[in-house]
């Protein structure tokens, strides 16, 4: 937590357990092994020779090195960068040292008879992929940022604020009480809202969130507003993107109920399913008024952001199917240090 | 001079509130009666006539007929009462109302800046059709026909035909025929996607073309008529149109 108000994000170890990181890992070292064959070879014929060879004697090493740091994320997660960094390199060279009589026992190229020229390559693959980590890390930072400002433009249409505020306003003078509740509830709300966002919240908060916002709603749509919840308990506690369902939610509203004369439901189910978080957010359609700009905006944010915080693990689509538009999210179920 | 006749449309109930307590407190300034309110666009024109009301507050962002299209609609009264918008945030409508100098109010409203709107409205500012149509170009919902003092709509999406008809439009739904005051040319341009022309003085709904059979002779030649859905008679294609025209029933 101490990191919320600096403007980079701290230099971080990947997550190894995450499937898009062992992807890029295992893409980047092949194709430095690809490069590094290319320098190796003086003609074309030669070129396929090496690439056999040098993947015999990389490939062990590197699952190796892969399936031992997903083993022990848990444990680097909890040394600083530095510290992290020299136990990655330990990891490696001593996954390179350990397989190394397998090389010579299947025979492989001279180049790698020589216990020494491997680790070298190792070390200089390890330290070629985490600058490349690095590099990641510093570039998406301020792209975290600059989500989180997008985010704040597109999150509460001017629209709800003022449709709200004169609501407010017609509650003043024949019911005080009611108008009390509600400016609290949007004061809440702009807290929340002007907060620094980029750090993940537990799933409860987040719905609390949506709660006032729809009790906003309810207060100038009336009926014609109905909201079903099917929550999990067992998700209360997973971390989510702060600020990604209100603004579905608020989607679902100006799209699903506003356009309709009939009273019109939203449903929002969320389920866990062991290690992951699955959320479906559903509203009536209404094929007419798609006109309607803004939809796209949000739907393209919080994709974004669900991929700043969850790589690849995370999914967001939408579908329409029955006459109602359909929001499907999955992620990665994890609680809070 | 009797008080002036006001009418409220807004889809949200404590926004009705809100502008009946405003008039209240502007009733000292400028005497007025509310007339009714409605909570959507059909309810609203019926009410405007039945009152015979002066002006209207409409909200614009309105389901199923904006407070744009309504106020088109208005306009087939014989005397269409002053119109006022009210919007919460809409940029697009308000820089069109800007350019077009249409009095608009924004939510929340402010009872000075509703007294001096109401004041205008009373001294008989009126709105144009054209203006609305620049405003909105979106194509409406509804036809509007004025009738006995009545408003009656007519769901653009049951019109089977258009025919020209001297300055008037016939229209033609399962049911009956209205006559409506517009050019087949601007409902053909407004509704392009809808309507498509057979014939110089018809327009025809897209959708509801089953095919196309030999017609009969005329003038030494054959021509083709066009078989719509829910309808007996057969229209006539003209030549000119029949290019562009035959391959729209066919893989239906």
């Amino acid at each position: 937590m101490q990191s919320i108000r600096q403007n980079h994000l701290p230099d971080a170890l990947p997550d190894f357990r995450n499937l898009g990181v062992i992807s890029r890992i295992l893409l980047s070292v092949n194709a430095l092994a690809l490069l590094f064959a290319v320098a190796r070879s003086r003609e074309i014929g030669e070129f396929a020779v090496k690439v056999t060879e040098i993947a015999g004697s990389l490939e062990p090493v590197l699952l190796a090195a892969v399936v031992v740091l997903y083993a022990v994320s848990p444990l680097l997660e909890r040394l600083d960068y530095v510290q992290g960094l020299a136990a990655v390199f330990a990891i490696v060279l001593a996954a390179s040292a350990a397989l190394f009589p397998l090389q010579t026992y299947i025979g492989g190229s001279d180049e790698f008879r020589d216990l020494a020229w491997n680790l070298l390559c190792s070390a200089s693959a390890t330290a070629v992929v985490a600058w490349y980590f690095h590099l990641r890390n510093r570039a998406f930072s301020p792209a975290i940022s600059e989500a989180r400002l997008q985010a704040l433009q597109a999150r509460i249409r001017p629209h709800f604020l003022f449709n709200s505020l004169n609501a407010v306003l017609s509650l003043i003078r024949k019911d005080p009480k009611r108008a009390e509740g509600a400016l609290e509830d949007l004061a809440e709300l702009f807290r929340t809202v002007m907060a620094d966002n980029r750090q993940l919240v537990a799933l409860r908060d987040e719905v609390s969130l949506c709660r006032q916002y729809l009790n906003l709603e309810q207060l100038r749509l009336g009926e014609r507003l109905r909201v079903e919840w099917r929550l999990d308990p067992a998700a209360d506690d997973g971390l989510v993107p702060p600020m990604f369902l209100q603004p579905l939610v608020e989607n679902a509203v100006y799209h699903g109920i506003e356009p309709g004369i009939e009273p019109g439901l939203i449903e929002v189910r969320v389920e866990r399913r062991s290690d992951r978080l699955w959320l479906q957010l559903t509203n009536p359609y209404h094929p007419d008024y798609q006109h309607r700009q803004g939809n796209h905006m949000a739907l393209a944010n919080i994709r974004e952001r669900l991929q700043l915080h969850f790589d690849v693990e995370a999914s967001l689509n939408t579908r329409i199917a029955d006459g109602r538009y359909e929001i499907g999210i999955a992620m990665p179920y994890r609680t809070g240090p | 001079m009797s008080p002036i006749r006001v009418v409220i449309v807004d889809d949200e109930q404590p926004a009705r509130n809100r502008l009946r307590e405003l008039l209240e407190d502007c009733r000292s300034d400028l005497p007025h009666a509310v007339a009714g309110e409605a909570a959507n666009g059909v309810q609203g024109l019926q009410l405007v006539a039945a009152a015979d009301a002066d002006v209207v507050l409409v909200d614009i962002h309105m389901p199923e007929m904006s407070g744009i299209e309504f106020a088109r609609h208005l306009q087939v009264l014989e005397r269409p009462p002053a119109v006022i918008f009210v919007t919460a945030h809409d940029r697009y409508a308000i820089e069109a109302f800007e350019v077009n100098a249409v009095d608009y109010l924004t939510k929340p409203v402010r009872a000075v800046r509703l007294l001096t709107a109401l004041k205008k409205a009373a001294s008989g500012a009126r709105l144009s059709r054209g203006v609305l149509e620049s405003i909105d170009p979106a194509p409406r919902r509804h036809f509007s026909v004025a009738e006995r003092g009545r408003v009656t709509l007519v769901p653009v999406s049951e019109v089977i035909y258009l025919m020209a008809e001297l300055k008037y439009l016939t229209l033609r739904t399962r049911e009956r025929e209205h006559l409506v005051e517009e050019s087949l040319t601007q409902v053909e341009q407004e509704f392009s996607g809808v309507f498509v022309r057979v014939h110089r003085n018809c327009l025809v709904a897209r959708r509801l073309i089953r095919g196309f059979e030999r017609g009969v002779e005329t003038e030494g030649e054959v021509g083709w008529s066009v078989v719509l859905e829910g309808l007996e008679e057969k229209l006539p294609v003209s030549r000119r149109q029949w290019p562009q025209v035959k391959s729209l029933g066919s893989g239906k």
